[in-house]
């Protein structure tokens, strides 16, 4: 079972290396979010840097976005999702997997350069670990909770606009946990309730989402 | 007897005979929300005495609070709803899952817009990014969306067991609403009414709250009903009991 799944995984991001370009579009998106923000609010560092946990991970959660509709779609049309469900492993495991990759692709870049980009945004010091913490709590749920939209709207024609629809109600707790965290931290404050609830939702999400997930494919296969 | 209640139920989850049935009732489901609402909307309005803290612009609260209610009830009737479908895929449980999303919408966006017209004069302000507030808006857009991808599908059938997924995935999000005044100190006032133990409002409005309550209630009833036989009969409208249906309506009419 493990040698299957290290196969996918081993898969997604060959494909998405080869891919190049659509790789790097997360980061560029990102940096364009944290390059247009001080331009457009003016450089005033009190200002940025009180933006700078909402702007961060606006940006992260947005870029998160970027590569959701391609996620089940070309397997879902060449057939690949057919033999997902015809294999001896569960679906729930494999489509954990998948998610796992987008969350290599997407999440980690975001979560490596977010130290570069909170310095940007005279993030205070003091709250770089905590903001890398929310990071690395954070953007795994956003990669299920967006797999468990795209594999809702594969059926659908215009999947991508339904898709950023579907994701941002979703997406809200996560939001308000995680610059909660770090807007605390930034004041000297505990973040530890918050950092402990986006703990949960994460812990919630690993557990539910796959079955979820599962569920939506195998209704979209039929 | 129970097998009695077994048929009837069973009958219920064939579209012509819901059809008949539900149109019987329909029109007994309206006289009781005309009477309920208009009996409720007298005493709101008329009978009880003015807050001695907001004078009259509380009594929007008749209008507020059980559409609040009613668009949580929605959505766990909604919910039921869609594990029906998902789990036995009883067809009418899929459609009445399906024309439940607008009519929440409906009940939030009348709960969203009551609420800022009551919290201009009270508050100072229409909205505030307050937990009980941002989740009600949430279950809008969820709503929205649940909606959203039911339109998007070409085979009905199939969008309303993606959609029912949907449902049960934004489920999570009721029990924060319901408590996001307990867990949080924001500014929408924590519950003033009980089921156990003492309400904290002055008896004198209890009386027509209720009235209204049971009013929304029956009117979602009746909308379902409605919006029901409306769908069946789009989706069924080349098959033979609606055709029957159609033709002997104009033969008499």
């Amino acid at each position: 079972m493990m040698r299957a799944l290290v196969a996918l995984i081993g898969r997604d991001l060959k494909l998405a290396f080869r891919r190049g370009g659509e790789t790097l579009m997360p980061l560029f998106f990102l940096f364009a979010v944290i390059i247009l923000v001080p331009l457009g609010v003016g450089p005033e560092p009190n200002l940025l840097a009180s933006l700078a946990p909402g702007m961060i991970w606006i940006a992260a959660l947005l870029s998160a976005l970027l590569a959701l509709d391609g996620l089940f779609r070309s397997d879902y049309e060449d057939g690949s999702l057919e033999q997902w469900l015809l294999s001896p492993w569960p679906l729930a495991v494999l489509a954990a997997t998948r998610l796992f990759s987008h969350w290599i692709i997407t999440g980690i870049p975001v979560i490596i350069v977010s130290p570069l980009a909170a310095q940007m945004l005279y993030l205070p010091a003091e709250a770089l670990p905590v903001l890398v913490l929310s990071l690395l709590l954070g953007t795994p749920i956003l990669s299920l909770l967006g797999g468990l939209a795209a594999s809702l709207t594969l059926g659908t024609n215009r999947g991508s606009v339904m898709l950023s629809i579907l994701v941002f109600p979703l997406f809200v707790p996560v939001l308000i946990f995680a610059t909660g965290a770090v807007s605390a931290a930034a004041d000297g404050m505990d973040p530890g309730a918050d950092l402990g609830l986006l703990s949960a939702l994460l812990v919630l999400a690993l557990t539910l989402v796959p079955i979820g997930t599962a569920a939506a494919l195998r209704l979209n296969l039929e | 007897m129970w097998q009695k209640i077994k048929v009837a139920f069973h009958k219920l989850g064939s579209p012509a005979y819901f059809y008949g049935f539900s149109g019987r009732l329909l029109p007994w489901l309206w006289i009781a929300f005309g009477g309920l609402a208009a009996w409720g909307l007298y005493q709101a309005l008329f009978v009880v005495p003015p807050d001695y803290q907001q004078g009259d612009s509380y009594r929007i609260l008749f209008i507020h609070v059980p559409s609040a209610w009613q668009a949580m009830m929605t959505y766990v009737t909604m919910s039921v709803l869609a594990v029906i479908t998902l789990v036995w895929r009883i067809r009418i449980a899929e459609i009445m899952a399906m024309v439940s999303a607008p009519i929440g919408a409906a009940f939030t966006l009348i709960c969203l817009t009551t609420g800022a017209l009551w919290g201009k004069p009270t508050w100072g302000t229409y909205w505030a990014w307050d937990a009980r507030l941002t989740s009600m808006l949430v279950l809008l857009f969820i709503y929205l969306g649940i909606m959203g991808l039911y339109a998007a599908f070409e085979d009905r059938r199939k969008g309303a067991r993606v959609a029912s997924v949907l449902i049960l995935v934004g489920l999570v999000n009721i029990p924060i609403i319901h408590f996001s005044v307990e867990w949080w100190t924001t500014l929408h006032q924590g519950a003033t009414i009980r089921l156990f133990g003492e309400s904290t409002m002055d008896p004198s409005m209890i009386e027509p709250l209720i009235y209204m309550t049971i009013a929304t209630k029956v009117l979602y009833a009746a909308l379902l009903l409605m919006r029901s036989r409306t769908e069946l009969a789009d989706q069924d409208r080349r098959r033979a009991w609606v055709r029957q249906r159609v033709a002997g309506s104009t033969a008499r009419g």
